[in-house]
């Protein structure tokens, strides 16, 4: 019995031990890096001639920056769901899932904040934000949250991975030196005595417990940057709720797209079953649901009264300037990906990995179009100025910043998958101990 | 773009010429002498200048010399605002014409980039059946600022004397504030201000936000460098037909230059009114509606096709 165990706990190592890039990895790296390269290009002439390089003016003050940043946001929120939700709600199907989770929501995180820094005039200056910073506005809750956020992220990934490196320091030549060498900075301590398992167990819970208030603090307060103004189409004290279900969402539609990928890229298939599909495509059309149904709150109760300030931005929405792209948010984002969720052919790997890449596409436009209309209609007319204050496309700086913080965050996701293994290895084998018992 | 250059060079001028002439007469030297121990050339182009003691007297133009406007006041002043003032404007909507004198008035006294206006004329027309007017707006120095309570940074604040004004050198150019003013009043230098050099080069006060900079909002601020000298905003003072009134809400009195009223009784006469005042901002600027007007809302209309630039 014993010697069994100890080989099919070998067999779980083996098969899940971080593995060096194929060329199909290396392909998909490279690109990523090029994309970050152009990235870092396009903002360097920001910084140097300033955020006139963009398409945005006096009117559309705010434009595919700050929806990116609400999408990072919003994508980050997995991560305290998979894990701290599920964790506490006691669900034991989703181990294979957290790291997943927890490598997204990281990445996710490092990017909102940089992309925030990229919006601002003067960069130069964030300093100002520490010592002249004001409790009173959204933008230093956030700054707040925000930095909890990660920081609880961070150790939320960190302290799960520690029985692992124990695991990897043991495979010195397959790792490298350098690597090696790293394992052992971070993770040398861990010696997994009883005492340490048990201090760890009860620090994750801790984290778990203090993830949950601090996700929806970091999308409602998110949130309340547009809420907190006049401005039609902001003006909503459902913005928080709003935002949170969208989030989980497209965090959800985020983690069965990196499920599918990983599965296939590392041959995974004993470990991310199709069972897994089935369970987060039933998660998906859930939030689905949800997002939808906040989205009838929020167009369908101004649409009925329409109020003057309210009238141009809606019908821009439904019928004018920005309707294909309304609709193709509300589409695929939601109604298609309901549509396909629903049945249980639905929930097959592929089509629900087809269903997440929906949920993500239609959030990040549904992210430009809660941002950007709004601004297109003020209260007063667009008077004296130049004719492309009127109108907004961004700019190729804008959108070679915006895909690249996008490659960056997947270069990020890539990086930690290389790194570490992206399937827990001890809590898989515990886990297959308690199931044999 | 060229002929603005000239003018603001010929503003400069005459500025520095009454500067440099202050200087040379109280140390009992003529400006020509002045200049000549710093051995410059004269260029045999002459400018006549009134002294302080009333003579007309020429002086060589390569003898004036840019002198730069000194920071009146401290930073700390500056956000504490004049003590025991409270800056109401009024804007009569029947006299304005959609002449825009205001604009060019502010936009050259505040040395702005070509495509920035702090004020506005916008083409107002309410309703369907309702009669279509001009309407200037700056910014409303609201008692409730919705700019200032989002302000991450407290560069953007709100002074005793009533003005909202911005600090461009703590501004980190997020533009939280421009979504929050309900009323779109504020433009941000989206790149290096197109301003003169030695204007770029001058001390920088919020008072009178000059020179601009790259990457900070910028907006109307009341002038409150003319305040502290007793003198109207640019805007009241450029309009021909006084369709802007300035004054203090403490004294009850508003003046265009050429008449000034009790506030509150031309508020009440003429029922005067703020814009948006079911959002609570409490504008500090108020409208008489364009009843009786002195000129028809067409007569505005040519000026509004040739857009600046």
């Amino acid at each position: 019995m014993e010697n069994s165990n100890s080989i099919a706990n070998e067999k779980i190592i083996q098969d899940l031990l971080p593995q060096k890039f194929g060329k199909s990895g290396k392909i998909w790296t490279g690109i990523l890096v090029a994309f970050c390269l152009v990235g870092l290009f396009a903002y360097y002439r920001q910084l140097r001639y300033g955020l006139i390089v963009t398409s945005m003016r006096d009117y559309v003050s705010w434009g595919i920056y700050i929806s990116n940043f609400v999408f990072f946001v919003a994508i980050s929120l997995v991560g305290s769901l998979i894990t701290a939700v599920f964790r506490l709600a006691d669900v034991h199907w989703s181990t294979p899932l957290t790291r997943i989770a927890e490598i997204i929501a990281v990445a996710a995180i490092i990017f909102a904040s940089l992309i925030i820094i990229v919006d601002m005039g003067s960069p130069e200056r964030f300093y100002n934000l520490f010592i002249h910073g004001r409790l009173q506005s959204p933008i230093i809750w956030d700054v707040i949250v925000i930095t909890t956020y990660f920081f609880i992220s961070i150790l939320l990934l960190y302290f799960p991975l520690l029985p692992d490196i124990q695991i990897l320091l043991r495979f010195k030549e397959k790792s490298g030196k350098r690597l090696h060498k790293f394992y052992g900075f971070i993770g040398s301590f861990w010696k997994g005595t009883p005492e340490q398992f048990k201090l760890s167990e009860k620090a994750i819970n801790i984290l778990c417990i203090t993830i949950i208030p601090v996700a929806f603090s970091i999308h409602t307060v998110t949130s309340w940057l547009f809420a907190t103004t006049y401005r039609p189409g902001w003006d909503s004290t459902n913005f928080g709720a709003y935002f949170i279900s969208g989030a989980f969402l497209v965090g959800a539609g985020g983690v069965v797209v990196a499920m599918y990928i990983f599965r296939k890229s590392y041959h995974l298939e004993k470990y991310i079953t199709a069972d897994h599909f089935e369970k987060m495509g039933r998660i998906v059309v859930l939030l689905a649901l949800l997002y939808l149904y906040f989205n009838v709150n929020e167009y369908l109760v101004p649409a009925f009264k329409m109020k003057k300030s309210e009238e141009a931005h809606l019908n821009g929405l439904f019928t004018g300037e920005f309707a294909p792209l309304f609709w193709f948010a509300i589409s695929v984002g939601m109604l298609i990906p309901i549509v396909i969720l629903l049945f249980k052919k639905g929930r097959r790997p592929l089509p629900v990995f087809i269903a997440g890449i929906m949920v993500v596409v239609g959030a990040w436009f549904k992210r430009y179009l809660i941002v950007t209309p709004t601004l297109l209609h003020p209260f007063l007319p667009m008077t004296n100025v130049p004719d492309n204050y009127r109108h907004y496309f961004p700019s190729w700086e804008e959108w070679a910043i915006a895909l690249g913080s996008l490659a960056g965050a997947m270069l990020v996701i890539t990086i930690l998958s290389r790194i570490f293994p992206i399937i827990p290895i001890q809590e898989t084998i515990t886990e297959q101990h308690e199931n044999a018992e | 773009m060229k002929q603005e250059n000239n003018s603001r060079r010929e503003f400069l001028l005459t500025g520095l010429a009454a500067a440099g002439l202050a200087v040379g007469c109280s140390s009992k030297k003529n400006a020509f002498e002045a200049g000549a121990e710093e051995g410059v050339i004269a260029s045999g182009k002459k400018v006549k200048l009134l002294s302080v003691d009333g003579e007309v007297i020429e002086v060589d133009e390569a003898f004036l010399k840019p002198v730069p406007t000194q920071v009146a006041v401290s930073n700390i002043e500056a956000r504490k605002g004049i003590a025991g003032k409270k800056f109401v404007m009024v804007i009569d909507l029947s006299r304005c014409k959609n002449l825009r004198k205001c604009q060019d008035a502010c936009d050259h006294m505040h040395s702005l980039s070509p495509d920035q206006n702090w004020i506005k004329v916008d083409s107002m027309d309410d309703a369907e059946h309702t009669a279509p007017y001009w309407q200037p707006t700056t910014c409303m120095h609201c008692d409730e600022p919705p700019c200032v309570k989002v302000c991450p940074v407290d560069a953007t604040f709100k002074r005793q004397d009533g003005i909202v004004l911005i600090d461009s050198d703590r501004c980190i150019g997020c533009r939280f504030c421009m979504a929050a003013c309900p009323y779109s009043t504020r433009v941000f230098n989206w790149g290096a201000p197109q301003i003169a050099p030695e204007i770029a080069a001058q001390p920088y006060s919020c008072e009178s936000s000059v020179p601009q900079k790259k990457g900070t909002v910028g907006k109307c601020d009341f002038c409150p460098d003319m305040a502290r000298k007793g003198e109207l905003p640019h805007c009241v003072s450029a309009c021909p037909n006084g369709t802007f009134f300035f004054g203090d809400l403490n004294e009850d009195t508003v003046s265009n230059g050429a008449e000034t009223f009790r506030f509150s009784e031309l508020i009440k006469d003429k029922a005067g009114y703020r814009l948006m005042e079911d959002l609570g901002t409490k504008p500090s600027v108020y409208y008489l509606p364009p009843v009786n007007r002195n000129f028809p809302y067409e007569s505005g209309i040519d000026n509004d096709t040739k857009e600046k630039k």
